[in-house]
């Protein structure tokens, strides 16, 4: 298949069907990484993994190794990890601190941590080649734009392109109100991501994050049995559930429950589930928590903060956080067909430990490759990539409460149940893969 | 139960014997005798990190209850369990127990057993090196988990799916 062309890629999405290839096909995922993971705004990690200057975390940005490194100014930057004349990766550790400049281990180029070359070995051997004159002098290649926001790192691999606001727009809400429930308005990661592998295309795992018709389907099996176990017990009035009750339970919510609670898209991809309330809001107290807010932030302010119980919150291209429990996923590509899932939780500074106790309960009980939730997601997307692969329909299908002539450059808000945040998405891609490609104007001309 | 008479002393043998006989019985798939072997308060552990000392507020792949073990296992016949159609299938390689501590006095004992965890389904299989600690109390004349801790040699490699128990 040759797509060289925006319309090439235009044709793999209409309103409410996308094609089997934007899944399986090696030429798509090649251009993912090439395109869309360059023009958008991609998740790095959280300034609360480098607190100290010369602190390290490496990660991949799309299929890019980058150095995510805080510099002797304090600011974060991030790098590609490679060296600028053999290609070594500078880092191979998941993190580390590497002082006041990173030294390549090859043969010690070394560089300082905002990538600038430092120092060279014997350098006389370059004199009069004029080496000063090659991008392999300036160093260690930077990233096109970083910003932090709140805590949370985000790059832009393309040195020009939409603005960091522009493309989050409202969406940020969903990031403040989970800061905001630190009573500091901080959030510091606690402990070792989930790493969770997946053999299917990222965009499964991105899609099904607001896909509300699944839980009572899939997850039967846990969720469904963990209810009967409990009735079956017959606990006197009273009895404290047992976590899993809390934690599990919710997802056999019915469709009702899913269709009331909302969806809402914001452009340029990103959307959430639990507009009104969520599988989050039915949580127990914790005390101390809201004396602790109510002192930081007012009464008002306190109640409103934690009234809000968002579900799942899309940023588009890769992530998804959850507010009320400080979880983000980052579902990073590792081919068209495998995927690598992180799942990071974080602290809330200044709030009481039992916060972080459940964040880090939900974590392994949903997502963890031993989790008894997560094993029928993966059992669905594995499936699904197989199932892809059939000649039988080329086609897959998003329609569910469609209407012609959806908008989504303006911000809406749905019925749960809607796939409209799906449409979004590949709205969105279609946006973004094709954004620094050229027209076919014989083509154009033609149509 | 290996411990015949409330009066006789837990030997050595005891204690290995408990170990060979848990992994039997997850081998074989006799998850109702299997979660007879814990105290009601026991707890399975199988940290993320390598020498993960904070069960509670960090992630762990498990750190499970009597409640969450007993969903866990009667989930696995389940008639809409779909990531067990097919079944997985497990497969225990012990090496001889290390007996860490007998205590008759307090009736407290901690095993620790390296081994090696194979699981399977369809054309998959799977190997994992392990180290099973168990922390086994004396209740009458039989021995109960009070907390088994599981690390995984490469806990902090990504893995896909673990559906049985190692």
């Amino acid at each position: 298949m040759g797509l060289s062309t925006r319309q090439d890629i235009e044709a793999l999405v209409t309103p409410f069907q996308v094609h089997r290839d934007v899944y399986t096909s090696a030429e798509v995922y090649r251009l993912e990484m090439k395109h869309l993971f360059a023009n958008t705004w991609v998740f790095v990690g959280h300034d609360s993994q480098v607190p100290n200057k010369g602190d390290y975390y490496t990660t991949q940005v799309g299929d890019q190794p980058v150095i995510m490194v805080r510099h002797s100014d304090g600011e974060v930057k991030v790098l590609y990890n490679r060296c600028p004349h053999k290609g070594t990766k500078i880092a191979i550790d998941r993190t580390g601190n590497t002082g006041k400049f990173f030294r390549c281990p090859y043969h010690a180029w070394s560089f300082k941590t905002d990538g600038c070359l430092l120092a060279i070995p014997l350098k006389k051997g370059y004199d009069g080649t004029g080496l000063s004159e090659t991008e392999s002098a300036k160093g260690m290649k930077a990233v096109g734009a970083v910003e932090v926001y709140r805590g949370f790192v985000f790059a832009r691999l393309a040195p020009e392109g939409i603005g960091f606001a522009e493309f989050f727009g409202d969406s940020l809400s969903s990031i403040d109100n989970m800061v905001d429930r630190s009573p500091a308005g901080r959030l510091e990661v606690a402990g070792q991501p989930l790493r969770y592998m997946h053999r299917c295309n990222w965009k499964m795992l991105v899609e099904n994050q607001t896909d509300t018709c699944h839980p009572m389907v899939a997850h039967e099996s846990s969720a469904g049995t963990a209810v009967r176990i409990w009735e079956e017990m017959d606990a006197p009035e009273g009895t404290p559930k047992p976590a899993a009750m809390q934690i599990i339970a919710p997802f056999m919510s019915p469709y009702e429950f899913f269709e009331e609670m909302g969806i809402r898209t914001w452009p340029n991809g990103h959307g959430h589930t639990g507009v009104h309330h969520s599988i989050h809001s039915a949580y127990s107290e914790i005390p101390g928590y809201m004396d602790a807010m109510t002192a930081a932030y007012g009464e008002e302010r306190a109640t409103a903060i934690l009234g809000e119980n968002r579900h799942n919150t899309v940023y588009f291209p890769n992530i998804m956080i959850k507010g009320p429990i400080q979880q983000l996923r980052n579902f990073i590509p590792l081919g068209p067909d495998k995927t690598l899932v992180e799942s990071w939780i974080y602290r809330l500074v200044d709030a009481p430990d039992e916060l972080v106790a459940r964040t880090a309960m939900y974590n392994r009980m949903i997502n963890a490759p031993t989790s008894i939730v997560g094993h029928d997601d993966l059992e669905m997307y594995e499936r699904a990539q197989e199932g892809l692969m059939s000649d039988g329909l080329e086609w897959v299908n998003v329609q569910r409460l469609y209407r012609e002539g959806e908008d989504f450059d303006t911000t809406a808000e749905e019925n749960g149940t809607t796939e409209r945040q799906m449409r979004n998405q590949f709205h969105a891609w279609v946006k973004f893969m094709t954004a620094s490609m050229p027209r076919d104007a014989a083509r154009e001309a033609a149509e | 139960m290996s411990v015949a008479t409330t009066d006789r002393a837990v030997t050595r043998d005891d204690l290995v014997d408990f170990v060979y006989d848990e992994v039997r019985m997850l081998d074989e798939g006799r998850w109702d005798d299997w979660l007879k072997l814990w105290l009601p308060d026991g707890m399975y552990w199988m940290p993320l990190d390598y020498k993960q000392t904070d069960p509670i507020h960090e992630t762990s792949l498990m750190w499970e209850d009597q409640f969450m073990l007993r969903l866990r296992v009667e989930r696995l016949n389940g008639a809409r369990t779909f990531s067990q159609k097919p079944k997985s299938r497990c497969h225990h390689v012990i090496q001889r127990p290390y007996v860490d501590r007998i205590d008759n006095a307090a009736g407290e004992y901690v095993v620790v057993t390296q081994m090696h965890y194979v699981e399977t389904r369809l054309d998959d299989q799977m190997l994992l090196a392990l180290t099973a600690r168990h922390d086994l109390v004396r209740e009458g004349d039989a021995l109960r988990i009070r907390q088994k801790r599981v690390d995984i040699l490469n806990c902090d490699a990504a893995f896909g799916n673990i559906q049985l128990l190692p």
